[in-house]
């Protein structure tokens, strides 16, 4: 990598600070601008998958925290967004909980929840840990399934799905979120940057490099005086606080919720959007999330072009969708690892390398 | 900055150092004897070698030292806390640090945050802190990139400060592990083999960083190694492992002439 050349730092306190270059703070403010601009410009179909986009980026971001920077493989994605979804649901359903509170204490129950399933991890690493939090997969599965407050009532027939009341704010039916897309949108984008610009940080400090040391090397690590029991459950924690909001939002941002959305593919989808976008990096969940999420998208509309609008086509094409996109996923996956194992991060880091140092090669 | 290079960087309160006592130890993998029956006593601010021929045991003497391998029998002393029953973790807060023969760096992170790593036990902000980074979190970390960027000046490795560990040379990692158990400010430093690998220049180099340690730091260094020419010159007491037992202990001279020692590294070539 090359690195900039003609800066100096005066003090520590400067050489220490997030965005030295004024590159990258160009590149923060189009960021924020994009943000900002986009509820203005889109139709409300778009925004709803804008919206898929940034609570997937939260989830991931979580994800992240625990896979990418402290190096616990987990296959317990989905059971940890149904915490939080759950949570909140009941929360409101039940209580009667106004969302932001709902929304909140879903993140600390989740995150209570997610040391309980971290606590294998004191014992076991790698593909046992992936074991053991497949069965926390399982359990949770099987409580959403047949626990019965868990279950709903929607047009007056029992199901399976939760209905989520969407709690109006200060009575004002406005202040729903699954009925406002909009002010969906402000929520989750406001959380997504808090949760970024946190995580970010978490990094800069000894408790985020202990997580980091415990995924480069543990038994030094330890020898280093970290603890690696209360290090890992707090990676637990702090990954399940944050993917629990995410699953807060998704259940916020629907009339109901049920277990098909937290299943084991949904553990693996999440788990492709880390390896894509870049293991242990913040932009790296975000472009991982984004990708994951609209090339559905991009592929449906690509088949509407190729295929005809008559009936017969459109079911057929609807049927073979599914199988191509997990095909495409696979095939982008192993791809990434092959070429960029460390992800889309890093390419986009090369290209910007590239450029920087152009026309010379090297 | 008016310090010596050398000079140990201030620091809140620098870590008390104790005498270490093996007392018997015996270690031993299934039917493979490790160490049998140790007794060692290393005193305060002094330099102890440990030599002897491969599969000796010296290794497994620093692992049981660390906590890492349990003896059966036996008890190891610093001050009056028995590191058998103490957790590997604790071993920094007692200001006691090492680093590995085969190099265990946190390989994907830069030289400075590895250093850093070594400041762990010394900062004590809470996560709210961490995740907002601000006010007193911050001046925590930025107090401890003081003492760290002393640390880099002492081994001269300011040029890859900001390089990722695992893409650096074998001789300026071996550097770097020491800078990381140097961060952590210890009374007691464990090394096993730093010179390993390295050119008569990196040795004499890493001979001359672990005197200056001991002197200006007065920090005291268990050191195992194989280069007998730098262990003889450094050491102020050497003690000879072999087959898992203790076979001599003493000045260097007096190791060097005596019967046993030479026996078994007479054995060894033959
Ligand atoms: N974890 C372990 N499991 C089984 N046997 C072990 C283990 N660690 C060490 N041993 C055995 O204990 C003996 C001493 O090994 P140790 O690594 O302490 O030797 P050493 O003196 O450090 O040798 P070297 O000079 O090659 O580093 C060897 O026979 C080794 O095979
Ligand atoms: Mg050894």
């Amino acid at each position: 990598m090359a690195t900039q050349s003609g800066i100096y730092h005066q003090t520590y306190a400067s050489d220490m600070q997030l965005r030295p270059t004024t590159m990258q703070r160009v590149r923060l403010v189009l960021v924020a601008a994009l943000l900002v601009i986009i509820p203005f410009v889109v139709d409300s179909s778009t925004q709803r998958l804008v919206n898929t986009v940034v609570i997937a980026a939260i989830g991931a971001i979580g994800l992240n925290v625990l896979v990418g920077y402290t190096g616990q493989i987990s296959l317990g994605q989905g059971a940890f967004l149904a915490i939080g979804a759950y949570s909140c649901g009941l929360l409101q359903a039940y209580l009667n909980v106004p969302w932001p509170i709902a929304l909140l204490a879903a993140a600390f129950i989740s995150a209570l929840l997610g040391g309980l399933i971290g606590l294998p991890s004191l014992r076991l690493k790698g593909l046992y840990l992936a074991v053991a939090t497949l069965a926390a997969q399982q359990i949770v599965d099987w409580v959403i399934i047949n626990w019965d407050p868990i279950d709903g009532e929607i047009n007056g027939r029992a199901t399976d799905a939760l209905r989520i009341p969407g709690n109006a704010l200060f009575g004002n039916a406005d202040l729903r979120l699954n009925n406002n897309d909009t002010l969906f949108y402000i929520v989750a984008a406001a959380i997504l940057v808090v949760v970024a610009i946190a995580t970010t940080n978490l990094f800069r400090t000894h408790i985020g490099r202990a997580f980091v040391a415990i995924r480069d090397q543990d038994i030094a690590a330890e020898v280093m005086g970290v603890n690696l029991h209360r290090y890992k459950v707090l990676a637990f924690m702090v990954s399940s606080f944050i993917v629990g909001i995410a699953g807060a939002l998704l259940a916020l941002q629907s009339t109901a919720i049920s277990f098909e959305r937290f299943s084991l593919s949904v553990s693996i989808e999440y788990l492709a959007m880390i390896i894509i976008g870049g293991l242990g990096t913040v932009s790296g969940s975000i472009y991982g999330a984004t990708f994951i999420v609209v090339l559905p998208e991009v592929l449906r509309s690509i088949g509407r072009m190729l295929t005809g609008t008559d009936a017969a086509s459109l079911s057929e094409f609807n049927r073979v969708l599914p199988f191509v996109q997990e095909g495409v996923f696979g095939v982008v996956i192993v791809a990434t690892l092959i070429i960029e194992p460390e992800g889309i991060q890093r390419i986009w880091r090369n290209i910007k390398d590239y450029f920087r140092l152009w026309p010379f090669s090297y | 900055m008016t310090l010596s290079r050398f000079a140990r960087p201030y620091e809140v309160n620098s870590p008390p150092r104790r005498r270490l006592v093996v007392d018997h130890i015996s270690l031993s993998f299934g039917g493979v004897k490790a160490l049998t029956d140790v007794s060692l006593q290393v005193e305060p601010g002094k330099i102890f070698a440990i030599i002897g021929p491969n599969g000796a045991g010296k290794t497994s003497m620093l692992n049981c030292i660390c906590g890492l391998y349990r003896p059966q029998h036996g008890h190891i002393w610093y001050g009056d806390t028995d590191l058998v029953k103490t957790a590997p973790h604790r071993l920094a807060h007692l200001g006691i640090a090492r680093s590995f023969q085969n190099i265990e760096l946190f390989n994907h992170m830069t030289v400075l945050d590895n250093l850093m790593l070594g400041r762990h036990v010394h900062m004590k902000k809470n996560l709210l802190t961490a995740l907002l980074y601000w006010g007193s979190g911050q001046a925590e970390e930025i107090r401890h990139r003081e003492f760290v960027e002393h640390v880099i000046d002492l081994l001269q490795i300011q040029g890859i400060r900001k390089q990722q560990v695992g893409a650096l040379a074998y001789g300026l990692q071996k550097r770097v592990e020491l800078g990381r158990a140097l961060a952590v400010n210890p009374g007691l430093l464990l090394l096993d083999e730093p010179m390993a690998g390295m050119n008569v220049e990196e040795k004499e180099d890493v001979a001359r960083y672990v005197l200056d340690i001991n002197e200006e730091w007065g920090i005291t260094i268990i050191l195992i190694e194989h280069d007998m020419g730098v262990v003889m010159d450094i050491s102020d007491t050497v003690a000879v492992l072999d087959f898992g037992r203790c076979i001599a202990v003493g000045a260097p001279d007096q190791v060097r002439s005596d019967p046993a020692v030479i026996k078994a590294y007479l054995g060894e070539q033959e």
